[in-house]
């Protein structure tokens, strides 16, 4: 059961990708604003494991070190390092943890930083170019993974961070937690 | 677990880290406290303390003005307790025999888990208290057993305001006269709420979240005016202090930090004791071009009321950016103090505490106003522990600084010149763009942050709560985006020499030497009360409320809270006759970011450096929010 549980994840996720691909060419591909269509967050517990609407333009930036690294200048230069340090937080939560209030695939993140959220995060969607918009989602994802938490070196966190698989956001549903027994969602799928 | 489970189960964790959107870790990582910063590099306080005149304790006993400390009515009106900022409890029912027996009598939950940093204030049969965002307050009846509530007002202010608030979303509390309760909230409102009926009388609203500003600091009333100072040094504000009417909260004046005289309210009154104070408009000129309008200089902290001079005195905070070489000059009137004529806001003197801060230290921590002798004569001083870890006594009549030595560990400076008042800068420590420059004490926050010390004329000593960090510290290039911090520095903190990072010191100001002290393993980041009985309570970030011996920090009693304690305990008659203890419980505030936060502990730099020196707090203690009340069983 538990090594089947993420196949049949994966199997949901690349049919997720196809049905987006498909869809792609209703969507702009650029510019702003970007919220045609509604983006499901994968934040709602359920079995069905919904197709994701996939944001034909963070394709761009999955596996693209270099856009990490520019995520990483732009970090420092726009200030989201004052409030969120290097991934640890301060005036705002961290982003190199594992807890995302709105979301944290990359087109959340793109999201968040385009619309901006109610407790003190600023809308920066026609503030700053859209292309940089995504290269900083870019180095927020990259913060939390386990490629960038390892290469952490010293007491400044998110200083050698990796490129972002596709993979990492390739779950479009809600999973329970590693070591969960009894896990619902496979139960009512039917499974062994 | 057993161990042969584990690999299994790590190879399901990392699958489905894999397939997962929330799987990066866990925080439950344990990060190490740092080493402490060695001894040796720190100056001796023989090395680097100075004075004006050797002490002459003969010449008379230090003591407030009646004017300043009016005889003690048993209430606790205000969070300094008087315009001298004695906090001292004139109460005597407490004694060091018998403070063993004290006990809880009633608790009351804040309903907010942020760090609690307000003074209790008592009012004839009431208790009020505001809490941290979003900034409720609480009326209790005190007549009645348990003090149940007797109204409650929730200001709302606007959720986004968390967004622009540095260092937790705290409130340093209310204040209470002639029949008014009158706080600030977070999104820049003051606000007068009838005391009886909780009924708002006016509000006014004074900063601009949008700008970066908002308001944390605890009112000032006193002559019909409400003196209100904005916070947001972090964020490229201007700063300023505003002069409210009480009866109406209209706007009298508004004096800003920086700029041309006209807007410091600079004219012919001001008669500043150092040369270095004197010229035209020098708000401007000691800045680069317009690099005065977002340079900070806010007023978070203490503002006193000195009767004795009729002048209204207070300490502004530290300039903006944190990178100092973006800011070559004095940067006026950043990180000093101003007095200040009530009536029209003129300046009358400043003092430079740290010109061209390079290290964070602002300028506003408490003051008490004393009587006491110096030179042979008796003095109208002002006592100033300040955030760049020296202890300043300034003649309160012409703002000269008559000595000034350290009390915890200093090496980025060498001494403050006394021909100059300003602070001698140690070039080793001198912040700069691209160089990790190690071992920077005090730490940005100072030897002491804005926690306020307590005076007792029995025992003639300051029970100073304070730190004992140091830091390492490496400036950036920062540009200024409005709402966004003004920052550019990467800081970690540590441990200062000895490894405690707190400590409670009772200060001899006249011998200018410590009497006692306690060492605390982290900050001491709340008040200090101290009574007749000869007691001195505070509280500690791990969640203990202390009561030591005033005249030897002998510990007497202790009680574990529900969460650290970062706010000012007070002492008040019920009305019952008996003495009573009330303090906030709640931890946060930037020393307790890491508990209040949410915040990594992997990330050292996190919370502007602080995180680096205090990952273990969450081994001790919790979010919470909480009023304790104590008394003697009767």
């Amino acid at each position: 059961m538990c090594s089947r549980f993420p196949i049949e994840l994966l199997a949901l996720a690349l049919i997720g990708l196809a049905g987006c691909n498909s869809h792609a060419r209703t969507l702009p591909t650029s510019g702003q604003p970007a919220q045609e269509g509604v983006i499901d967050t994968a934040l709602t517990p359920g079995v069905g494991h919904s197709l994701t609407t996939v944001d034909p333009r963070a394709a761009a930036y999955y596996d693209n070190l270099e856009a990490v690294m520019t995520g990483k200048r732009l970090f420092g230069q726009y200030n989201c390092s004052g409030c969120h340090s290097n991934g640890g937080g301060g005036m705002g939560p961290p982003l190199m943890d594992d807890e995302w209030i709105y979301g944290g695939r990359l087109e959340q993140i793109h999201q968040t930083l385009v619309e901006g959220r109610p407790n003190g995060m600023p809308a920066w969607g026609g503030k700053i170019p859209d292309e940089q918009l995504w290269q900083i989602s870019a180095y927020v994802r990259s913060m939390s993974l386990p490629a960038t938490l390892a290469a952490q070196n010293g007491t400044t966190a998110s200083q050698s961070p990796a490129a972002v698989p596709r993979d990492a956001d390739g779950d479009n549903g809600w999973s329970a937690p590693p070591g969960t027994t009894n896990d619902y969602t496979t139960t009512l799928q039917g499974a062994q | 677990m057993n161990k042969n489970a584990l690999p299994i189960l790590r190879t399901r964790a990392l699958l489905l880290c894999a397939m997962t959107v929330m799987c990066a870790g866990t925080r439950a990582q344990t990060v190490p406290v740092p080493a402490p910063t060695p001894a040796e590099d720190v100056f001796s306080a023989e090395q680097i303390g100075h004075a004006l005149a050797q002490p002459t304790p003969e010449a008379g006993k230090t003591a407030p003005s009646p004017a300043n400390a009016p005889p003690d009515d048993g209430q606790w009106t205000m969070p300094t307790k008087n315009f001298a900022a004695t906090r001292f409890s004139s109460l005597t029912e407490l004694t060091t025999d018998n403070v063993k027996a004290l006990q809880p009598v009633f608790t009351f939950s804040l309903a907010v888990n942020k760090g609690q940093e307000a003074a209790p204030i008592v009012a004839g049969n009431t208790m009020y208290i505001v809490t941290a965002y979003p900034n409720y307050v609480y009326a209790l009846d005190l007549t009645r057993e348990g003090a149940p509530l007797k109204w409650r007002f929730a200001p709302k202010p606007v959720p986004a305001s968390q967004g622009v608030a540095c260092c937790d979303v705290v409130n340093r509390g209310g204040t209470y006269d002639s029949g008014k309760y009158i706080f600030d909230t977070l999104d820049g409102q003051v606000i007068a709420l009838d005391a009886d009926t909780g009924k708002p009388l006016w509000r006014t609203l004074l900063g601009n979240i949008n700008a970066g500003e908002t308001l944390t600091m605890a009112p000032l009333v006193a002559k019909g005016h409400v003196y209100v100072g904005d916070s947001g040094g972090e964020m490229g504000v201007h700063g300023w202090l505003a002069a409210l009417d009480e009866s109406s909260g209209k706007l009298l004046w508004k004096a800003y930090t920086t700029g041309p005289d006209s807007q410091v309210l600079i004219g012919s009154q001001f008669r500043p004791a150092y040369a270095g104070e004197q010229g035209k408009d020098l708000g401007v000129a000691t800045w680069p071009a317009q690099s005065w309008k977002i340079g900070g200089g806010t007023v978070w902290g203490w503002v006193n009321y000195d009767a004795d001079f009729d002048s209204v005195v207070y300490g502004t905070a530290n300039p903006g950016p944190w990178n100092a070489e973006q800011r070559p000059g004095d940067n006026k009137w950043t990180a000093g103090i101003f007095s200040r004529d009530p009536a029209n806001g003129q300046a009358r003197w400043f003092v430079p505490l740290n010109p061209h801060d390079e290290h964070d230290y602002d300028g506003v921590n408490e003051q008490i106003l004393l009587d006491m002798p110096f030179g042979g004569q008796m003095r109208k001083v002002l006592i100033h522990p300040d955030r760049n870890g020296y202890i300043y006594v300034i003649e309160r009549s012409t703002g000269r600084v008559l000595s000034a030595d350290p009390f915890g560990p200093v090496n980025s400076t060498r001494g403050i010149d006394l021909k100059t008042g300003r602070p001698i800068v140690n070039p080793a420590k001198q912040t700069r763009v691209g160089q990790e420059v190690h071992d920077i004490c005090p730490t940005a926050s100072g030897s002491k942050d804005w926690e306020p010390s307590s005076f007792s004329p029995q025992t003639g000593l300051i029970y100073i709560p304070h730190e004992n960090m140091c830091m390492d510290w490496m400036s950036m290039p920062v540009g200024y985006i409005e709402g966004t911090p003004y920052v550019g520095a990467r800081v970690h903190m540590k441990p200062g020499p000895g490894g405690n990072r707190g400590a409670l010191t009772a200060w001899d100001p006249v011998q200018r030497r410590p009497a006692w002290q306690v060492k605390e393993t982290f900050p001491v980041w709340s008040g200090t009360v101290v009574t007749a009985g000869d007691l001195v309570f505070y509280g500690t970030m791990d969640g203990w409320f202390k009561a030591v011996n005033a005249r030897n920090g002998d510990l007497l009693w202790k009680y574990k809270v529900d969460s650290g304690i970062i706010g000012q305990p007070v002492s008040y008659r019920g009305p019952d006759q008996h003495q009573y203890i009330a303090v906030l419980s709640g931890v946060g505030g930037w020393s307790g970011a890491v508990v209040s936060g949410p915040v990594d502990t992997r990330d050292g730099s996190a919370a502007l450096g602080m995180i680096n020196a205090m990952p273990d707090l969450p081994k001790y203690t919790t979010a919470g929010g909480t009023l304790y009340v104590f008394a003697l069983p009767h």
